[in-house]
């Protein structure tokens, strides 16, 4: 299947959740060496659950966005759920096979949510390949 | 001098080698540089070994163990007077380029590079020609120098006498470049080094499977390539040197096949080349390397240099057209080997590597393990399409339209 799907490319024009929050209670932005990607998540929490996220950087259509449906998914959610995320639900919201490559920069978004939030390091699910 | 005649590449029939070329719309490769598609002759040469005289080499004494040995040894030959090497003997087999070079590192590094010695390189290396120089610089206490290059992308000449100096023990050169695709003059570089006695190494992983490349004419002391960037397979690479540098170098990995005998604390080592060849070697692939050095060699170097001029003239005439796009490296394509770079301004490299990629069109997007000559380029990555003999001008057709196509998928609104 082509990865240049229409929705894809809609996230990647007009992403949802794109810029940056004035006094967020949690900050964090990483970047793909490799490639260049940069994404920078912010969120506001309250009593554990999400109530604003928004979402900047620059990159490739995958890594941006993956990472405008990732906010989409999480944006009112608590963070013990957005916790259980794996690469495989990031997998189903782009909803196209990726390469190794390219699976990298769907994963950059998650990537940083959960170092945000949790410190967690290395590539998400790596724990559950 | 009047130019030697020979008859252009056939083409047509070259693709008929290829299997992977049959398939309609035909897969339009164009990463020849990180690695090329192998012809039938030189898989049946391979399909032979394992189906007809399989066995370990240098040690049966059974009729094919013989025969393998035979054919590995001949495949020495062969790459020997490819690049016109005195003796076969000074063709160690190893995986690949880097392999090679790191066998330099370790071995005559160890040797003969001692603290505040000198290592000069340029900025437009391969990590597989600067990494292990790091390591050794980091071993020994020795200083990396780099050469700079012009806007151009052409090394900096002005510099060398400032960087070659009596403190210059080893000079570590790419011939060709793998993401701007210069041809670096390394001859005049070579007798510069050695008027200061330094050694010079000369990283030919993209320039042995493209032209004639002459180890006496360059008087290069090592030179390192990979069989699978000339229509090879993977897994069997070379390295050649000087006789009297490989003799007096100490081994690189220690094992079977690479010693005379063996008492219980210490040894003594083989003769070149089985010295630098520890254990069971790859056989299968250094004897399809033998039939890939008469595959290319048939085909005619010198044919097949003036058909990758033509793609990469052709190419630069196409490309540069395209608004919004930057080609990096020289403007000139005779300073070139079949190599060009670009980005579409406003599109990730990977992309435009993953729209093409949609219309069956192989090309490279990264940093192609250059970083600091990406550094340098002030880009994060870049796309590369690179060529070889079966190539044609169709394919840079279809890279111009996938071009224009990606441009009209991905600029729309957003930056
Ligand atoms: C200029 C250059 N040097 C070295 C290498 C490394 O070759 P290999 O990966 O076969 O060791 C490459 C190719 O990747 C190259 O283009």
């Amino acid at each position: 299947m082509n990865i240049y799907q229409e929705e894809l490319l809609d996230h990647y024009e007009n992403p949802s959740n794109y810029g940056t929050l004035p006094n967020p209670d949690i900050s964090h932005e990483e970047d793909n060496p490799l490639c260049g990607d940069r994404i920078r998540i912010d969120l506001i929490v309250e009593d554990d659950i999400i109530t604003e996220v928004r979402f900047s950087g620059h990159g490739c259509t995958i890594s941006q966005a993956a990472a405008s449906m990732l906010t989409e998914e999480i944006d009112g959610k608590s963070l013990t759920e957005v916790k259980k995320l794996t690469r495989d639900d990031i997998l189903d919201m782009v909803g196209i096979p990726l390469g190794p490559v390219r699976l990298k920069c769907a994963l950059l978004a998650l990537k940083v949510l959960k170092a945000g939030a949790y410190g967690i390091k290395g590539w998400p699910g790596e724990e559950d390949k | 001098m009047p130019t030697p005649y020979f008859r252009p590449l056939d083409v047509e029939s070259i693709r008929k080698d290829f299997p992977i070329f049959a398939t309609t719309p035909p897969l339009a490769f164009l990463d020849n540089a990180a690695s090329t598609q192998t012809p039938r002759p030189v898989v049946e040469a391979m399909d032979s070994y394992y189906d007809t005289y399989r066995s370990n080499i240098h040690r049966g004494i059974y009729r094919i163990s013989e025969e393998a040995t035979e054919q590995y040894e001949r495949a020495r030959d062969k790459v020997a007077q490819l690049i016109n090497a005195p003796r076969s003997r000074q063709i160690v087999f190893t995986r690949n380029t880097t392999e090679s070079i790191n066998l330099v590192a370790y071995s005559w590094g160890s040797a003969n590079i001692q603290e505040g010695d000198e290592i000069v390189l340029t900025v437009m290396e391969h990590h597989s020609n600067l990494v292990p120089w790091q390591l050794l610089a980091q071993r020994t206490g020795a200083v990396l120098r780099f050469m700079e290059i012009t806007d151009e992308g052409l090394l900096d000449f002005t510099q060398l006498q400032d960087l070659l100096t009596e403190k210059t023990k080893l000079v570590a050169i790419g011939h060709v470049s793998n993401v701007l695709g210069t041809i670096n003059p390394i001859q005049s570089i070579i007798t510069a080094a050695h008027a200061v006695g330094a050694k010079v190494v000369v990283d030919a992983a993209q320039s042995v499977p493209h032209f004639q490349v002459d180890v006496q004419q360059l008087d290069c002391d090592f030179l390192a390539f990979s069989g699978h960037k000339m229509c090879g397979p993977t897994g069997i690479g070379v390295l050649y040197g000087k006789v009297e540098l490989l003799e007096e170098m100490p081994p690189f990995l220690g094992g079977g096949s690479m010693i005379r005998s063996v008492e219980r604390d210490i040894s003594s080592y083989a003769e070149l080349p089985a010295k630098f060849e520890a254990g069971t070697p790859s056989i299968a692939e250094a004897i399809g390397l033998g039939h890939t050095v008469d595959y290319i060699t048939q085909a005619n170097l010198a044919a097949l240099q003036v058909h990758e001029q033509e793609l990469l003239k052709y190419a630069h005439h196409r490309l540069q057209d395209i608004e919004g796009i930057t080609l990096y490296g020289p403007s000139s394509p005779h300073q070139k080997a079949g190599v060009i770079s670009f980005n579409l301004e406003g599109i990730h490299p990977h992309d435009v590597a993953g729209v093409l990629d949609t219309h069956g069109i192989a090309v490279r997007a990264g940093h192609h393990c250059a970083q600091p000559l990406m550094k340098w380029l002030d880009v994060i990555a870049t796309v590369r399409a690179s060529f070889y003999l079966y190539n044609t001008i169709e394919e840079v057709d279809r890279l111009y339209e996938g071009l224009c196509r990606t441009q009209k998928l991905l600029t729309r609104r957003r930056k």
